[in-house]
C-alpha cells in the first residue's frame, strides 16, 4: 500500500482533515510530517496542507519554503514521486519554485469561503488519472490570496479550472479572479499539482461532496501503476526482454452518474 | 564596521494588476480626490545592517530580495542605503 506523508508547518491548519481523508476514507496508510524533518524515505506521496504557514508574513508561502523537509521534498519531486500542494501548500510550492507562477490578493479583497465547481482539464497526472477530461468536481475553496498568476510569458500545465455546476467558465464562478480561471496547475514534468480548493474537505457526502475522494483514489491507483512499471523495467532489463507495461490507470465505468 | 539603515521597496510590477491598489483608489475617490487616477500599494522593509562599505551592503539586501523579501515573478524591489551617522 502507498505511504502517504503530510508535511505541516507552525500556522498549517488542514493536516489532520488530509490525515483524515487518506487514512480513515481511504484506509491508506499516513504520516504527519513536521517541518524540522530531513528525509522523507519511503514516501510514496507527499500532502503539502493548507492552512497559513508562518501567518503568511511577507508573501502566503513565502517563508515556511525555506523549512528542512523542503529539502527531501525537491529531491522527491525530481524523482518523479507525486506532490500535491493545496491552498497553502500550493502557495508554498510556489513560493519554493516547484510549481511556476505566484498569487496576488483576491481580486475581490476578501477572503472567499465556499463550495466551487472547478473542471478537469488535464487527466495525465497522478491525482487526476482516474478523472475524466472536462469531469465537474465541486469542492469548497477558502483563500484570501487564491489569484494565481502565471508569470508573464509563463504557460502552465493546467489541470483545474474554476467552472459552474455544468463545467461552463464564468467569471461569477471564478472566486479569486485568477488568471484564466485558474483553480490547479502541475509541474511541467507532470507529478507536482498545486490546487487551490480543498479536495481533503470534500470526501464525504454528509458533508457536502465526495469528488475529492477521487483524487486521492486516482494517487493511489498511479503509485501502484508506477511500481508495477518499475518493477517490470527492471525485470525485463535483468532477462534482457521487453518490459510488459501495463497502461496508465483509468476510470472503467462511471460509478456516479449524478 | 560601520552602521547603515537600509530601505527597501517591494513593489508589484506595472503589468501586474494589483487590487489592493485599486480598493484605494475608488475609496480616495470615494472621499471626494477625484484627481487620483491610479493607485499601487507596496511595501517597505527597513533594516539596519552592520558592514564595511555602502556597497557591500547593498549587495547583501540586494540578495535578500531575490531570495526572500521579494517574488521577482511579481514584484519589482529597489535598495537604498544610508550610513548611520550617530556615534
Amino acid at each position: 500500500m502507498p505511504n502517504f506523508g503530510v508535511l505541516f508547518f507552525p500556522g498549517s491548519n488542514c493536516e489532520e482533515d488530509c490525515y483524515h481523508a487518506i487514512r480513515k476514507i481511504l484506509g491508506q496508510p499516513c504520516d504527519l510530517i513536521w517541518h524540522e524533518e530531513t528525509s522523507l524515505e519511503g514516501i510514496d506521496c507527499v500532502v503539502v496542507p493548507g492552512g497559513f504557514s508562518y501567518g503568511d508574513y511577507l508573501r502566503a508561502g513565502a517563508i515556511a519554503r525555506f523549512s528542512p523537509v523542503m529539502e527531501p521534498l525537491t529531491r522527491l519531486a525530481a524523482e518523479g514521486v507525486p506532490v500535491i500542494g493545496i491552498c497553502n501548500g500550493f502557495q508554498i510550492l510556489v513560493e519554493s519554485g516547484l510549481l511556476p507562477g505566484a498569487f496576488l490578493h483576491n481580486s475581490s479583497l476578501k477572503f472567499v469561503c465556499r463550495w466551487n465547481h472547478v473542471r478537469v482539464e488535464e487527466i495525465d497526472t497522478p491525482f487526476t488519472c482516474l478523472l475524466r477530461e472536462g469531469e465537474v468536481l465541486k469542492l469548497p475553496v477558502a483563500n484570501a490570496q487564491g489569484n494565481f498568476v502565471p508569470g508573464e510569458g509563463a504557460t502552465p500545465r493546467i489541470v483545474l479550472r474554476y467552472c459552474g455546476p455544468q463545467g461552463e467558465l464564468d467569471k461569477e464562478a471564478n472566486p479569486s479572479g485568477s488568471q484564466d480561471a485558474i483553480a490547479g496547475v502541475a509541474n511541467t514534468q507532470g507529478n507536482v499539482l498545486g490546487m487551490m480548493p480543498h479536495p481533503e474537505r470534500g470526501v464525504e457526502n454528509a458533508f457536502g461532496s465526495e469528488d475529492g475522494k477521487k483524487m486521492f483514489e486516482s494517487v493511489v491507483s498511479w503509485i501502484k501503476f508506477s511500481k508495477q512499471r518499475e518493477a517490470a523495467l527492471s525485470l525485463a532489463k535483468l532477462k534482457g526482454s521487453e518490459p510488459e507495461l501495463r497502461p496508465i490507470p483509468r476510470r472503467r465505468f462511471d460509478y456516479d452518474l449524478d | 564596521m560601520k552602521q547603515f539603515s537600509v530601505k527597501i521597496e517591494v513593489k508589484l510590477k506595472p503589468v501586474v494588476l494589483d487590487p489592493q491598489g485599486k480598493a484605494v483608489l475608488n475609496a480616495l475617490g470615494g472621499l471626494g480626490f477625484s484627481e487620483v487616477s491610479d493607485a499601487r500599494v507596496g511595501k517597505v522593509v527597513e533594516l539596519t545592517m552592520e558592514g564595511e562599505s555602502a556597497e557591500e551592503v547593498s549587495g547583501k539586501a540586494d540578495e535578500m530580495c531575490r531570495r526572500l523579501l521579494s517574488n521577482p515573478v511579481i514584484e519589482d524591489s529597489s535598495v537604498e542605503v544610508v550610513e548611520k551617522q550617530d556615534a
